[in-house]
């Protein structure tokens, strides 16, 4: 294995996505994320990249729209404002088949809301964000080796899919900094043969488009499409399991939320509470069969999450409701804490899955 | 003998534009350039959305269809992926000087290395003739029944002036085609906006002022005289920025 | 090694990351466990500014640090604001220079150095975050050459190769202190 670097979580994503052949990146500034984009600026210039600060998010994801239209693996950023104007961008490259990678920073909001660390924009991320009906595949890494593995991936996913990746990550796995390992296997892009390069008069021209006037053919378009997310669904779950053998309690976190359940699980194990944690990695595709599986043993759910209790939904859908789910969260940039994990976590002891 | 013929670069796709529409003719003027600079195949167009929305289906060459207004960001990904491709724009007023304001200023500040044709016949016609930033003083659309009122929607933009402004920008020209001699002239301009793209100079804008007879509620003719009376009297033909050619003097 | 969570807090620009970011350098070369997090916000200099920083044998859970084994107070708001969150039997190591009320807790262990003060007097007016963590590490009993070395060549880059020597004496000054 390589020698471990220390790293921040958004300079593990930049470094990730250039050895993963990442060679385009446009962005625009906005906390808590720009680390990313500094990182780019000082590396693309020296590896024949391209680094470009876009006049907005809605140019940003364009330019990266452009690329990916030329086969290229290509990447911007944001944090949770930057996203809602990448919107736009992303309904466009799905509707067009095309691969990226966008990466999520969240902050607490609505609105402009704050910096501080969230997990808000969870609906926007797993719903698809922009309007029409179509899913990116996103990615929540819990510690800064996976914000470098799931960037690879992400990357790997896209252009297997043809869809776009999304690192949904928080303030908090972009600023703090682990040892990471960089030695990671990158799967080259595939053949694109889609791609506009030029014709050079030697093949009917390449057209990459979202439009499609006519509704039996944008509806069959949407169906193959969605046949498509199928296969991600089979092919592409991905979650840890934590302790949940002869877990009475489940809970569900992802990102910083699991890691401080992690804490608070260790603490009521002590206390000999049997509890354990699911950890969805991929949020879309969610991965269902853990929670229905836990569902049939589990008396009770908890649903630790950096917002109002968003993807509480998801575990309420994937365990049929068959054990109440309750919800332990903080929002506006606030996180829980393992006292408050481990409350209720003893909470739904005592009440035995009563609610 | 001279067989007239269509251009290459031009697909069999017949045209879905109206009657009188100058849109048909600014395409044959690009795909006319295409042929003759032998740059078809490495050409990469981007269509707007509006009424050239699919302009895709009309040209030959490799052609991505973008978000409203997005297209000189989509161009910048393209031309800074594949710097030795020839990529163009092809926008109306309502994409390039309304919603993609900011992405064609910024593209001509970083003198990005394209070309775009700008088409400019004061409405929106795809959605039916409202309103558009360059809708004269005066003029009846859909949304501005009592015609364009400066104290409420303010004046029409007037883009190669307000580009010239910008260090950025290698060449700005503003043509028409509504007669001939007109066009001819706009073919040179639209030449010199690719010949500058291959020549790493930097970026070009054709503004062309065109013609909507359906919208405006006019006959072709009387559409193409109105370009005469109305519209270059305040959107005056000429060069406003060739830094090349400056330079040289 | 038992897991400890480490918090430091002073004023922008007194080096509060750069001595977490230090530590956490160490820990890495010395082949351990290790997560360190910032606080960050708008006030790039002159606010307050803290980071968390765990370093144990096991994979660290949550990178927040909440309840501190050891906090470093390098100004009085820190202390006001951190005092009551050491753990009982933790320790508080704090720049008596500038903060001048002693701490209130009984349960914990209390280090004092006239950090700022020694680092004027030394000649390195910058360097009073490392001499107080030159004075953690000899109070952990982990003052030791080759991570010391290891780790400054990590945190301070090539370009800055110059201040390899000065940020070791204070961190030697430090772990020499042994009260007023």
């Amino acid at each position: 294995m390589a020698d471990k670097v220390l790293m921040k979580g958004n300079e593990a994503i930049a470094e990730a996505a250039i050895i993963a052949g990442c060679r385009h990146y446009f962005g625009y500034p906005i906390t808590p994320q720009t680390e990313i984009a500094a990182y780019m600026a000082k590396r693309m210039p020296k590896i024949g990249g391209t680094f470009l600060q876009a006049e907005s998010e809605l140019a940003a994801i364009s330019m990266v729209y452009g690329v990916s239209s030329c086969g290229y693996r290509v990447m911007t950023s944001s944090s949770s404002p930057g996203i809602s104007l990448k919107s736009e961008g992303l309904s466009y490259l799905a509707g067009a088949d095309l691969p990226a990678l966008v990466v999520n920073v969240q902050r607490g909001g609505p609105g402009l809301g704050g910096i501080q660390p969230s997990q808000s924009d969870y609906f926007q991320a797993t719903r698809g964000g922009g309007h029409g009906d179509y899913h990116m595949i996103v990615l929540a890494p819990a510690s800064v080796q996976e914000m470098a593995e799931l960037t690879v991936k992400g990357f790997e996913l896209a252009d297997k899919y043809r869809m776009t990746s999304m690192i949904l990550a928080d303030g908090t796995m972009g600023q703090m900094m682990e040892p990471v390992a960089l030695d990671l296997k990158v799967n080259p892009a595939p053949e694109k043969p889609w791609a506009t390069t030029g014709t050079k008069l030697s093949r009917k021209h390449n057209i990459v488009n979202s439009l499609s006037l006519v509704p039996e053919e944008l509806e069959s378009q949407n169906f193959a499409r969605f046949e498509r997310y199928k296969t991600v669904e089979e092919n592409e779950t991905m979650y840890e399991e934590y302790m949940t053998e002869d877990a009475e309690i489940i809970i569900a976190a992802f990102g910083i939320a699991a890691r401080v359940s992690k804490n608070a699980i260790n603490a009521a194990r002590r206390e000999g509470i049997k509890v354990g944690l699911i950890r969805p990695i991929t949020l879309w595709p969610f991965p269902k069969a853990p929670f229905a599986r836990a569902a049939k043993t589990a008396k009770a759910m908890i649903s630790v999450e950096l917002s109002m209790g968003q993807m509480i939904e998801d575990v309420k859908l994937a365990s049929e409701c068959r054990v109440p789910v309750t919800l332990c969260n903080r929002a506006g940039g606030m996180i829980p804490s393992p006292e408050q994990v481990l409350e209720a976590i003893r909470a739904a002891a005592k009440n035995g899955g009563n609610k | 003998m001279v067989v007239f013929d269509k251009p290459h670069a031009l697909t069999d796709t017949p045209f879905h534009y109206c009657p009188g529409c100058t849109h048909g003719i600014i395409h044959r003027l690009v795909a006319e350039v295409l042929d003759e600079l032998g740059i078809e195949g490495k050409t990469i167009g981007i269509a707007p959305v509006g009424c050239s929305v699919m302009a895709y289906n009309y040209f030959n060459c490799d052609m991505i269809e973008a978000a409203h207004g997005r297209a000189p960001a989509v161009a910048t990904g393209v031309k800074r992926a594949n710097p030795d491709n020839i990529v163009f724009s092809y926008q109306g007023d309502g994409d390039l000087a309304s919603i993609g304001m900011a992405e064609t200023v910024h593209a001509a500040a970083r003198n990005e290395n394209i070309t775009v044709i700008f088409i400019n016949n004061a409405i929106y016609g795809m959605t039916g003739g409202q309103m558009a930033p360059t809708s004269l003083v005066g003029q009846v659309t859909q949304t501005s029944p009592y015609g364009r009122d400066p104290k409420m929607c303010g004046y029409p933009v007037k883009i190669c002036e307000m580009l010239s402004q910008l260090e950025g920008p290698e060449y700005l020209e503003r043509v028409t085609v509504n007669s001939v001699k007109n066009a001819r002239r706009a073919k040179a301009a639209i030449k010199k906006a690719f010949e500058n793209q291959i020549a790493g100079k930097g970026f070009s804008l054709v503004e062309v002022l065109s013609s909507c007879p359906t919208n405006w509620g006019m006959t072709p003719d009387a559409a193409l005289k109105w370009i005469d009376d109305k519209m270059i009297p305040y959107y005056p033909l000429g060069v406003y920025k060739d830094r090349s050619a400056k330079e040289e003097n | 090694m038992k897991e400890i969570q480490f918090l430091f807090s002073g004023f922008g620009g007194q080096g509060i990351l750069f001595a977490g970011k230090f530590l956490a350098y160490k820990a890495l070369v010395e082949g351990k466990q290790l997560s360190w997090l910032p606080s960050y916000g708008p006030e790039m200099r002159g606010g307050t500014a803290s980071c968390s920083v765990i370093i144990g044998d096991d994979p660290v859970g949550s990178p927040i640090v909440s309840h501190p084994d050891v906090l470093v107070a390098m100004n009085l708001p820190s202390l006001d604001r951190f005092e009551s969150a050491v753990v009982p039997g933790g320790t508080i190591f704090l720049d008596s220079t500038l903060i001048g009320r002693k701490v209130n807790r009984t349960d914990v262990n209390v280090v004092a150095v006239p950090a700022t003060k020694l680092a004027n007097e030394n000649g390195f007016p910058t360097l009073a975050n490392m001499i107080l963590v030159g004075k953690i590490l000899a109070e952990l009993g982990q003052f030791t050459e080759t991570g010391v070395d290891g780790a400054l060549a990590k945190v301070i880059s090539a370009k800055h190769a110059d201040m390899l020597e000065v940020n070791k004496k204070a961190l030697k000054l430090g772990a020499d202190y042994k009260g007023e």
